[in-house]
């Protein structure tokens, strides 16, 4: 920097020089007034301001060179000090800069230092982590062993404590012993031993003792083998029950095992297996008529027996996977739809039993509503009530019903025979009146020879010709009644005797009967055959008919049979 | 069930004849002996001291009393109660008294152990056997009684001598490889000696009559070992109670272990019964707290007490022992086979309140019993599986494959069950207290429940 800025100051001189060409430039003769006012305000600008170019003659050709070297000198000064400063700032700069590469380069080492503390760091904590798992690893042997000392300890204090009080007793003997020795030295008077019996007792078992003999340890010797020898005998021939009962099972194992391998003939080996297992079993029994305890035999049956024993388990592992490949294609057979249908019919008879099973739940609790309300007396009064209640309003209003019934039935009955009487009394004047006519007729056609008798004959003749008719036009009574009633009516007296037609006869008359005529009398209801209730009214009515209209009935059965 | 009224008795001295016909009981000096059945006094015999061993010869003919302190045996025959007869030790003194199998010798140890004194009553010799060994069961008879294993210690080594019973004529004499042999056992078919050492060490060694080393069994090492051992009444199995707290069965062809029990103080096992004792106290009305009725009712402050069926799991009470006492309570001490070989029964001194009752044919345990107090005695019956047992206080309680049962001993004054034993025929339990014996009559036609 400084060789750049000597460079400009190098530079600036012989642009000085060759600026004096330039400020030549700058100033010439006509411009020098515009020259000093301009060099003067620089100058003040500068800060010089009381040094100032002059013009020494107005008009400013020259100027005064007092004031031309003052401002000069100023200016160098300023210059120089310029240049000071600027010689220092550039030392200073140096400065800087080198304490910042000083800086930098320090940086960088102390990175580096950084990185590799960091790294050692990290290093030794993997070393810290290692050595704390290992620390936790010795503690624990550490713990166990001193658990294990502290067993031993406790064994060792038991086993101490165990010697020292046998220690100590034998210590209290020996301590007694010797006492007892010191007293018996003393004493000298020695009890002697002795025993006082009455009389000898016999042995046992009654025999003699026997002199000691080398025949007799022997003989105790013999004694002693022999009872070894019995017990032994007898553990051995439990032993060999023992042994014999296991081989028999183990060959039972072994043919059963042998029976159920063989069966299958698509199995070579195993047909094989059995023509060899033959062989062996021949072998074998052969062998067991030997010797049972034989090594060899026993050998070979294990051996035969673990043989087939890992052949069943194959055999079962195939069939194990044989019959896991048929429940995967048991959708495709035949038995899949048996076993639908089967299915199906399995959940209807179950629905059928569900509901079996809920009516006859159904039915319980009916039954016992029933008997539980049977139970509470009171309740069971009341709902009784309530029933009977209900069934006396039924009754009640078919009571009424019955009784509208009835009264519209009186009511049609009189409106009837009402309508009857009025049909009657129309009937017995027309009848009159036809009667007459006839009379009238007759006398004018005929001699009169007995007025009474014709009349009565008349009478008789038509009745009998009238009753005729009637007999034909009534249905089910009786003619002779009736026609002895009309007889009776012949007489102009009333006839005690003569009996009230009953009100089916006057109805069958009528035609009011309904097995007859129930067609005919749209109007009419029905009519309940065994009223008997208003027959006192009817009687007072046909009596009142009887009177003078039974000629109606006459004329009436006329009438019909004429119609 | 009925029990008999209460006789006095001392040092829990009762014993009945091995004919099962006559009960013999010492009271101080006094030996009486009664009819069974009748508990009528039969003889009556005085000795010269305070008794304090007694015993049935196995005829049932003799009785010995030995008074250790005098170092005198006193021998009586029911047959001539004149008949006397008086050993005396002299100044050697007397330790333990007994009868050989065959009823006519009198085998006494001396004071210190230094010998075994063999009298004979039908000779009146004299036999003396050298270095007896002092420990927890240093002579045996075979069940047969025709040899007699006796443990001898000389120079510091263990041996065993085996006499035949019949002159005491010396069989065998052989070594054992025990440290500190404590025990030894014939097996019940007389073939078989079983032979264990001290609890410092794990070992039993099976040797055969000949003195034939047939098999060595030690289970672990350095902890406690063998705290008891039994032979099963068919001498088919061999059981081991040890202080480990399990019971190792080993079986007689093969003489290695089987199985083993072990006796946890959680029961998870859904197969077995746990019977527990309940106490139901009877309600005091304060009302009723008379004289007359505190004098009377002495059923008032006796306990009812019943066996309740507890659902697994269940806990039992552990007495944890001290660890510096030598000997501590912990491990099986009581072993015991019923006389069909089917079960056994075992007792963990752990837990002493509580009898284990194992299935052998299964393997497998079938019954817990956990009373209210330790358990002092069990025994089987002679006959059937059924299993006795006391625990100090008035209650007789039985258990047998169908159930179990809790029954008061009716006695006035409170008669305090300390020991039982069975009598030969299992028809009747006899009842040992402090100072008093009382018998069990079983019904045994109908099934107990």
């Amino acid at each position: 920097m400084s060789p750049s800025r000597q460079n400009n100051l190098v530079s600036s001189l012989p642009l000085s020089r060759s600026s004096y060409n330039v400020i030549s430039a700058f100033c010439t003769e006509d411009n020098m007034p515009q020259c000093i006012s301009y060099i003067n305000q620089e100058l003040d600008s500068l800060g010089l301001c009381s040094t100032r170019i002059e013009a020494s003659s107005p008009g400013g050709a020259t100027i005064n060179t007092v004031s031309a070297l003052n401002a000069m000198y100023e200016i160098m000064t300023i210059h120089r000090r310029n240049m000071c400063n600027l010689e220092e700032l550039e030392k200073d700069q140096l400065k800087t800069s080198s304490n910042l590469d000083h800086i930098q380069m320090n940086n960088s080492r102390l990175k580096d230092q950084l990185e590799l503390s960091i790294r050692e760091k990290s290093g030794l904590h993997e070393t810290e982590r290692q050595l704390q798992l290992k620390i936790k690893t010795l503690q624990s042997c550490l713990k166990t062993e001193k658990d294990e000392v502290q067993k031993l300890q406790s064994i060792i204090a038991s086993r101490a404590s165990q010697y020292s009080h046998d220690a100590k007793r034998k210590e209290r003997e020996t301590a007694k012993i010797k006492e007892r020795l010191n007293q018996l030295l003393v004493d000298r008077k020695d009890k002697k031993l002795a025993m006082d019996v009455l009389n000898s007792v016999g042995r046992s078992d009654g025999k003699r003792s026997h002199w000691k003999t080398t025949k007799t340890t022997a003989s105790h010797e013999g004694e002693m083998y022999k009872s070894l020898l019995n017990d032994y005998e007898v553990s051995q021939r439990s032993l060999m029950l023992e042994n014999a009962e296991l081989k028999k099972v183990l060959q039972q194992m072994k043919k059963e095992m042998i029976h159920i391998l063989s069966p299958r003939p698509s199995r070579d080996d195993s047909r094989d297996q059995a023509e060899s297992d033959g062989e062996e079993k021949v072998g074998d029994s052969s062998r067991e008529t030997l010797d049972q305890s034989c090594e060899q035999a026993r050998e070979q049956l294990t051996n035969s027996i673990r043989q087939q024993w890992r052949k069943l388990r194959n055999h079962m592992e195939k069939l194990d996977s044989q019959a896991s490949k048929v429940q995967n294609q048991m959708e495709s057979n035949k038995e899949v739809v048996q076993r639908e249908t089967h299915e199906d019919e399995m959940e209807r008879m179950r629905r059928e039993v569900q509901q079996c099973k809920e009516f006859i739940h159904a039915q319980q609790q009916l039954l016992q509503q029933q008997l539980h309300t049977s139970f509470d007396d009171e309740t069971a009064a009341l709902l009784n009530d309530c029933y009977t209640l209900e069934e006396k309003e039924r009754l009640k209003e078919e009571w009424r019903l019955f009784e509208d019934q009835k009264r519209n039935f009186e009511r049609e009955r009189k409106n009837f025979t009402d309508a009857a009487i009025r049909l009657g009394r129309e009937k017995k004047a027309f009848e009159e009146d036809r009667a007459s006519w006839l009379k009238n007729q007759f006398l004018n056609m005929t001699p009169f020879t007995d007025r009474r008798r014709c009349s009565s004959s008349d009478g008789q003749s038509a009745l009998s010709i009238r009753s005729e008719p009637e007999m034909r036009m009534s249905s089910t009574k009786s003619p002779p009644a009736k026609s002895s009633t009309y007889a009776a009516f012949s007489t102009p007296k009333p006839t005690q005797s003569a009996t009230v037609p009953s009100t089916t006869e006057l109805y069958r008359t009528l035609r009011l009967i309904p097995d007859s005529s129930s067609s005919r009398h749209s109007k009419r209801g029905c009519w309940p055959e065994s009223s008997t209730i208003e027959d006192g009214d009817f009687r007072v009515k046909s009596n009142r008919i009887r009177c003078g209209d039974l000629s109606i009935f006459s004329l009436g059965g006329d009438e019909n049979s004429l119609t | 069930m009925n029990f008999s009224e209460v006789f006095k008795q001392s040092n829990q001295l009762c014993k009945v004849s091995p004919d099962g016909k006559y009960l013999a009981t010492c009271v101080q000096y006094r030996l009486v002996v009664r009819d069974v059945e009748t508990l009528q006094i039969l003889q009556l015999y005085t000795c010269l001291d305070q008794i304090s061993h007694m015993d049935w010869s196995s005829d049932s003919l003799f009785i010995l009393c030995a008074m250790y302190k005098r170092g005198l045996v006193q021998v009586w025959s029911l047959e001539q109660p004149d008949w006397h007869c008086k050993i005396d030790e002299g100044s050697i003194g007397l330790v333990s008294s007994r009868w050989s199998p065959d009823g006519r010798h009198i085998l006494n140890t001396t004071e210190f152990h230094l010998r075994v004194t063999v009298w004979s009553l039908c000779t009146k010799a004299v036999s003396y056997i050298k270095y007896p060994k002092a420990c927890q069961k240093g002579i045996d008879f075979s069940r047969d009684g025709c040899y007699m294993a006796l443990a001898e210690r000389r120079d510091c080594k263990d041996f065993v001598s085996v006499f035949v019973c019949d002159d005491w004529h010396l069989l065998r004499h052989f070594e054992t490889e025990t440290q500190d042999l404590a025990g030894l056992e014939w097996s019940p078919n007389g073939c078989v000696l079983a032979v264990w050492d001290s609890c410092l060490e794990y070992k039993v060694l099976l040797y055969s009559l000949d003195g034939r080393l047939l098999s060595t069994y030690s289970a672990y090492e350095w902890s406690l070992g063998v705290k008891s051992v039994t032979w099963s009444p068919s001498s088919q199995f061999l059981a081991i109670g040890s202080y480990d707290e399990k019971v190792r069965i080993l079986n007689h062809i093969t003489w290695k272990k089987i199985t083993q029990f072990e006796h946890p103080a959680t029961i998870n096992n859904t197969k077995a019964v746990v019977y527990k004792e309940v106490v139901k106290r009877p309600a005091v009305c304060s009302d009723d707290l008379s004289l007359h009725n505190i004098t009377i009712g002495n059923t008032l402050f006796n306990t009812q007490s019943k066996y309740e069926i507890c659902p697994t799991p269940v806990q039992l009470p552990v007495v944890k022992p001290d660890p510096d006492r030598a000997n501590p309570k912990i491990g099986i001490s009581t072993l015991a086979f019923s006389s069909d070989s089917r079960y056994l029964a075992t007792k963990n001194d752990n837990m002493a309140s509580v009898v284990w009752v194992w299935d052998v044919q299964k393997m497998s345990l079938v019954a817990v019993l956990e009373q209210t107090t330790a358990v002092r005695c069990f025994q089987w019956d002679p006959r059937r599986p059924r299993l006795a047992l006391c625990t100090g206080n008035t209650k007789l309680y039985l258990w047998s494959p169908a159930g179990c049962v809790s029954v008061q001993v009716p006695t006035e004054g409170g008669f305090q069950v300390q020991s039982l034993n069975w009598h030969c025929s299992g028809d009747s339990l006899i009842l040992l207290g402090k100072e008093q014996l009382c018998l069990c009559y079983m019904d045994n036609d109908q099934e107990d429940k």
